[in-house]
């Protein structure tokens, strides 16, 4: 299945990568390429095959859904680009 | 007299106790050993001050008779592992200037054994690559050189600081992560030791993530006995890592006596690829030889599925990336692109990781975000996630069968140019995790061990797969083929 210059534009979308328009050929180029190295997966018979969902066969551990942590404001905001008043900071969301 | 810097862990280790020299005295000539290797940009934040502060109380412990394996040792840190109060960008401008809260389980683990920090180390931006290339820090310099060649050469990577800072003797040894080869493929570009555990072995809490079901962290060094004191140190169950295992962590050094009388050892015909260079393929047959003359049964084995390994690889690991990924939005950390008038939070969001992600970590992006998309998740994903169940059985197979480890080469070359790979197809560089991405699928642990030099006098590697949780076992034949290599080269000093 090839990827044409919409789809390209679409994905890049859904990923909230800004791609250029000017390079959205190529890029649907390079990912068609790696698409295509995945078609040989059609190859392979899996009836009756589970997908994998762990590696290792073992539980999920559960532990008591208690409060073990908080109160880390200020760590929390340390590395924000923006924050105001105890929060992060964004553009505006509505007009 | 060997210098301080060219020293393995079991020799420094022994050394400290044996009051020989102190930790300081390692750290400091780590740190000129660091200072003078610039042209191989294979540390990207040095830590003097707090790796002298460490050395200090290492030194103390040591003295008052408190002296754990890795107590004074000078090691690096892959830029992956998030460090308290120190830089952590995994070689990405969207984590410009992070500065982690939290120390990773996997570093404090070290420090807590009294290891010291000299620094994070370069790699490819967020694991992903094969040759250090894609770093926002530029690419690391593989310290070796081909004979009668200047030309600078690619430690490998996404682990290639860690690889060249251990070939070079900046440290003593290093830790590095290996989502789909990225510890062993650099290790055999540089002549140097690397393992990468069992999935579970390794806490993944505070490393940042890139496909969560194949990450693992392990260590890096100058020999097989320092990688298995390493990861015993590194290893924990971790309440914080939901996928960390309780299985117990045995003493893997007190495992290693080179004995390996009647272990049946693999060799998977499905490896042997088309167009094998001659040289690969005889360093190959040369390590089946000496682990048969070691006492070693070798068997031919067949693991049928191994050639959809890459492809199926290709759809999880983008997959599980372009989820984890989705956390850079220039809100929480890191680098936000400038506004321009009007902007909403969405042109935010998508021009902060047009502008802080690099080439390949964008196109795996998508390409995870295309095969989870509707309408193609099935044939995609799900399918892939299907034939990972049959690759792991192949091994589940032969292991069942008796077979205790499989020999394959590590890489299908010698370390190449920096630059050669720039203008072609990015499933060229793919290629290169060929013998060692099955190995991540199915969980299982695989160490490189480096096994001679090529014509043009680099460095090749062969690697030895072993059962899950065996980790001592494995190591013990690979110390075995260590010891029957006996591969001592080392770079000739240009930089």
């Amino acid at each position: 299945m090839s990827i044409d210059k919409d789809t390209a534009a679409r994905v890049a979308n859904l990923a909230r990568i800004s791609i250029p328009d000017e390079e959205l050929e190529n890029v649907a180029k390079e990912l068609s390429s790696i698409i295509g190295f995945m078609e040989q997966l059609n190859e392979v018979n899996v009836d009756n095959v589970d997908p994998m969902t762990s590696v290792t066969p073992t539980l999920l551990k559960k532990r008591t859904d208690v409060v073990n942590d908080g109160n880390q404001q200020s760590k929390v905001l340390s590395n924000a680009p923006d924050t105001r008043e105890g929060f992060f900071a964004v553009p505006k969301v509505v007009d | 007299m060997k210098e301080l810097t060219e020293l393995t862990i079991s020799e420094v280790r022994k050394g400290l106790q044996e009051r020989e020299f102190t930790s300081v005295e390692v750290t400091k000539d780590c740190l000129d050993s660091i200072t003078s290797s610039d042209q191989l940009n294979a540390f990207s934040t040095v830590t003097a001050d707090i790796a002298l502060e460490q050395a200090k109380n290492s030194d103390k412990r040591i003295f008052e008779g408190d002296a754990p394996n890795m107590c004074g040792v000078p090691i690096g840190v892959k830029d992956l592992f998030c460090t308290k109060g120190v830089k952590t960008q995994a070689a990405s401008r969207i984590l410009q200037d992070f500065t982690p809260e939290y120390e990773s389980t996997v570093t404090q683990n070290l420090w807590d054994d009294g290891a010291i920090m000299l620094g994070k180390l370069n790699m490819d931006e967020f694991a992903m690559g094969s040759s250090n290339e894609t770093s926002v820090y530029g690419a690391a310099i593989n310290p070796w050189r081909a004979s009668d060649s200047d030309k600078f050469l690619t430690p490998g990577g996404s682990s290639g600081g860690s690889a060249a800072a251990v070939a070079a003797d900046l440290c003593i040894a290093a830790i590095g992560t290996d989502t789909g080869g990225s510890i062993r493929q650099p290790a055999a570009f540089t002549g140097t030791v690397g393992i990468k555990p069992t999935y579970g072995r390794v806490s993944r809490w505070g490393v940042v993530a890139f496909a969560s079901s194949l990450d693992q962290a392990g260590p890096m060094t100058k020999s097989v006995r320092d990688a298995s004191i390493l990861l015993e140190a590194m290893a924990s169950h971790d309440l914080k890592d939901s996928t960390s295992s309780a299985q117990s962590i045995p003493n893997f050094e007190a495992a290693l006596n080179s004995n390996i009388k009647g272990k049946r050892i693999g060799l998977p015909k499905e490896y042997r690829m088309e167009g094998m260079s001659e040289e690969i393929e005889k360093l190959w047959s040369q390590g089946a030889e000496m682990l048969k003359d070691a006492g070693a049964h070798v068997i031919d084995i067949n693991l049928p599925h191994t050639k959809y390994a890459l492809p199926v690889y290709y759809v999880l690991a983008p997959a599980e990336a372009s989820s984890n990924l989705a956390r850079y939005d220039g809100v929480r950390y890191g680098f936000r692109a400038l506004s321009k008038t009007g902007d909403g939070i969405e042109e935010m969001y998508s021009r902060t990781r047009f502008e802080g992600f690099g080439k390949e970590v964008q196109r795996r992006v998508m390409i995870g975000t295309y095969v989870l998309s509707a309408g193609f998740y099935d044939a995609y994903y799900r399918k892939a996630q299907r034939v990972r169940t049959l690759i792991k059985q192949d091994f589940d197979n032969v292991f069942s069968d008796g077979i205790d480890a499989i020999l394959t080469p590590a890489t299908p070359s010698e370390a190449f140019s920096i630059g050669e790979m720039t203008d072609k197809n990015p499933i060229e560089m793919y290629l290169n995790d060929i013998f060692t991405v099955t190995v991540n699928l199915a969980g299982l642990p695989g160490v490189s061990v480096p096994a001679g030099l090529s014509k043009n006098g680099l460095p090749l590697g062969l690697q030895l797969i072993g059962r899950p949780w065996e980790e001592g076992d494995l190591l013990n034949t690979a110390f075995a083929l260590e010891k029957a290599l006996q591969f001592s080269e080392k770079p000739k000093k240009w930089w």
